[in-house]
């Protein structure tokens, strides 16, 4: 008797501290189903949270907001993310996201498509100043949601001490991929190994832009990644990587594409503007110039990485954020943060200056003109990931087979 | 002072729950008050009680209870991470993501069954390996005749106390394609694989050896949950191999303890006796210690067998499920499905097929445990 009653009354008080909390946990979540009250009046206190690359990023970015904030009267805090994604979906999650937030391209479908983000896109000086591939990168909807930070494109750099001792000039230098490949067995034959290309998408993904193929339709809509350019493009990504004339950076012995070539283990790599930067603090000793990829039998083509200012849609100061975004991406500050730690500017009208401050740069900026963003579509990275996993494996498998799961998985994540 | 004494027994009695007779030499008189209050001291008592279980009962409510009940709402619904989940709104979708990791085809159930295979293979090598290990460490240092035993018992526990992310990095440097490992192997003339980058199964490469390169028709296609025979049978990758032989060694030592504790109550009067009755070390071990040791036996497999089920910190360190998912985990599967793909409802479906795993796994070896037991006894 006395047992039961125990058990009984535990339960009963389980439950009961059970809903107690529950109702005072979510109590205040209930009901914020519309938009939220906006602060119009009296300074705002911005959170804006950066996924920085490095302590150059984060400084001048401080730097900025701060001056923006002593301007505008409003206060503005910039915190640096561990890790992004995982922080601003808690965030997200707990209904108290930070006003402004980096958004990357690659994820930007995933956030737009539930409604975390403020499309505020046109309400920013001049937005058709923005390269039309980024601003297409960052439109869902027919809605141009963000005003992109700054892009990165990939190009070829290659090492000057190795091609010159394989006997190799500048005119050399490939445009085709038929000259990729002759150079290649050139540097080979001299014991090199040519190209160190990264194993996913993101860098063979290039190839597939200059066959004239891509994984979705240029809407997002339709799958297209089982397409023959696709194939063509895989098929000579895979004769490279069988005849020596490439390698992964991981069978290299290096974490990423810019170790391996930092190290001299390859003499050509594909890699981004990023590179300047490892280059110059790892490898200041090494000599190497920047040129277009090769272009494929479709002509030039390349990718290009983006982040964009994203406004929260539940943010209380939506009109402080935007004028915080204007200031962020005016030429003037756009050219600081290219000095500051080596972005390249996301409007037009900036690309004179940039290109007069780093003559380097010419290959990178001038892929700008026919780069393709990453997959625009929500629910997708772990599409990508699959495929990433399979381009591990691409130098033996049938570029058919694993273009053929990518198309299954892309129309099943699409379409539902 | 003796009213000050008997109040005192007075108190502890009732909230001792009545059952304990009082010794303190106030004879008599607080248990049959205690039996004339009745059921109103015994009321304050229950109050008293709860009160007392209250803040554990509150603790384990708002940290253990709720949040498992909130998961498993969240694992019906196809919530995306925006706002509450608790609110209007949310899809509530049933048991889809459930069946979508069994029954639907496609990449989900695929990823789902691709990390169940790499589990599989990983507790089948790792919780047989590190428990005999274990047991042969405890053994060695519970010789009598070791000198310096305190030595060797730090230096086999020392990878315990090590934090597991500082030991996966070093692992990393070990395994490196120019790393140690490949330096060693390579003193004996074998080149050693790219161990991070190797997402080739050991049964493959040994299928390899005798000439199977591609499968074999039968095998090729079908099979069970969306994974063909041949992908089944793959083996741990070269990868997991390292990631295991890490777990390997880090858990040894801690099971060692065990195991050591164990042995160190096991009278040395009943091994002096045997070894009178002339039995040889190997017996002895068979028929003396082993069985002695079965109730730590069971903690340290079902120990071990959780622990591998859950593995995921060396996985997030070391490889995040690379190369080509052969090193993908179902606790790894749920962090990326949930924090990286924002499908929470999926990563916590995800979490609770691992939980029934474990649980259901553990009742067998139980059953298992206890099951050869009894007819031991019987025929002995």
């Amino acid at each position: 008797m006395r047992r039961t009653l125990g058990l009984r009354g535990a339960a009963v008080a389980v439950i009961a501290a059970g809903t107690l909390l529950a109702s005072a946990a979510c109590g205040d979540n209930f009901d914020d189903g519309g938009a939220p009250a906006q602060q119009t009046t009296g300074p705002a206190a911005l959170q804006i949270l950066i996924g920085s690359s490095g302590d150059a990023e984060t400084k001048a970015v401080n730097d900025a907001a701060a001056a923006w904030a002593s301007k505008s009267g409003n206060t503005a805090t910039v915190t640096p993310a561990q890790d992004l994604t995982q922080q601003l979906g808690q965030a997200l999650a707990g209904d108290n996201p930070p006003d402004v937030f980096y958004v990357d391209a690659g994820r930007f479908a995933d956030y737009a498509s539930v409604g975390a983000l403020e499309p505020y896109g046109d309400k920013v000086d001049n937005p058709n100043d923005f390269y039309q591939s980024l601003k297409d990168t960052f439109t869902f909807d027919g809605k141009f949601y963000c005003a992109p930070k700054d892009f990165s494109t990939l190009a070829l750099e290659i090492n000057t001490d190795l091609w010159t001792k394989a006997g190799l000039t500048d005119a050399d230098i490939p445009t085709t991929w038929d000259q990729l490949k002759t150079a290649a067995q050139k540097l080979k034959a001299k014991g090199t190994m040519p190209l160190a290309i990264g194993d996913t998408r993101d860098r063979v993904g290039a190839f597939m832009v200059q066959s004239g193929g891509w994984i979705v339709s240029k809407d997002g809509k339709q799958a297209t990644a089982d397409s023959p350019e696709n194939v063509a493009a895989l098929t000579y990504v895979q004769s490279l990587l069988k005849d020596g004339l490439a390698a992964y950076p991981k069978t290299l012995d290096a974490g990423w594409g810019g170790e391996a070539f930092g190290k001299g283990k390859a003499a050509m790599v594909i890699e981004g503007n990023w590179i300047k930067g490892a280059m110059t603090n790892d490898f200041p000793n090494v000599k190497y110039t920047v040129h277009e990829l090769p272009a494929g039998p479709k002509g030039k083509g390349t990718l290009s990485f983006t982040n964009c200012w994203g406004i929260a849609a539940k943010s209380k100061f939506k009109e402080q954020a935007i004028d915080f975004v204007k200031a962020m991406t005016t030429v003037d500050q756009q050219m600081t943060f290219a000095k500051g730690f080596g972005v390249m500017p996301s409007r037009q009208s900036a690309a004179d200056q940039y290109k007069a401050a780093f003559p380097a740069d010419q290959a990178f900026i001038d892929g700008a003109a026919y780069a393709q963003g990453p997959v625009n579509a929500p629910k997708m990275d772990s599409v990508l990931a699959d495929f990433d996993a399979s381009l591990n494996t691409l130098a033996k498998a049938d570029p058919k087979t694993l273009l053929g799961t990518l198309q299954k998985n892309t129309q099943a994540t699409l379409g539902g | 002072m003796s009213s000050v004494t008997t109040a005192t027994a007075d108190r502890d009695d009732r909230s001792a729950g009545g059952g304990r007779p009082a010794t303190n030499g106030t004879g008599g008189r607080p248990r049959r008050r205690f039996r004339l209050g009745g059921g109103g001291i015994r009321r304050n008592e229950r109050i008293a009680g709860w009160l007392f279980v209250a803040p554990v009962i509150v603790l384990l409510g708002v940290f253990f209870l709720l949040p498992i009940l909130m998961a498993f709402w969240v694992s019906l619904t196809d919530w995306r991470g925006q706002g509450s989940p608790f609110k209007a709104g949310v899809p509530f979708v049933g048991t889809e993501n459930y069946t979508d990791l069994f029954t639907q085809d496609g990449l989900a159930r695929r990823d789902f069954m691709t990390s169940i295979r790499n589990n599989i293979y990983y507790v089948a090598i790792v919780v047989p390996i590190q428990t005999a290990l274990a047991l042969g460490l405890a053994l060695l240092v519970n010789n009598r005749m070791l000198k310096g035993k305190g030595f060797f018992r730090t230096a086999f526990f020392f990878p315990s106390v090590t934090s597991s992310v500082a030991i996966s990095v070093v692992f990393l440097f070990m395994f490196a394609n120019s790393g140690a490992i490949n330096a060693i192997l390579s003193m004996f003339g074998i080149s050693g694989p790219a161990w991070f980058s190797d997402a080739r199964g050991l049964i493959h490469l040994l299928l390899g050896l005798v000439g199977v390169d591609n499968p074999p028709s039968a095998l090729a296609s079908g099979g069970p949950l969306g994974l063909s025979w041949w992908d089944w049978l793959s083996g741990p990758s070269v990868a997991m191999c390292a990631i295991m032989a890490l777990v390997i060694w880090t858990t040894s030592g801690t099971f060692m303890l065990m195991f050591l504790a164990a042995l160190q109550s096991v009278p040395v009067s009943l091994d002096e006796a045997s070894e009178l009755d002339g039995a040889t070390r190997w017996q002895r071990l068979r028929y003396v210690t082993l069985p002695l040791l079965k109730p730590t036996m069971f903690l340290v497999v079902t120990l071990g067998l959780i622990g591998t089920w859950q593995v995921f910190d060396q996985i997030y360190v070391m490889s995040q499920g690379n190369p080509a998912k052969t090193t993908l985990t179902p606790a790894f599967l749920s962090y990326r499905t949930a924090f990286k793909d924002f499908e929470y409802g999926r990563g916590a479906a995800i979490a609770f097929v691992l939980f029934l795993i474990i649980v259901l796994l553990t009742l067998a070896q139980r059953w298992v445990m206890r099951d050869r037991d009894k007819p031991a006894r019987r025929f002995r």
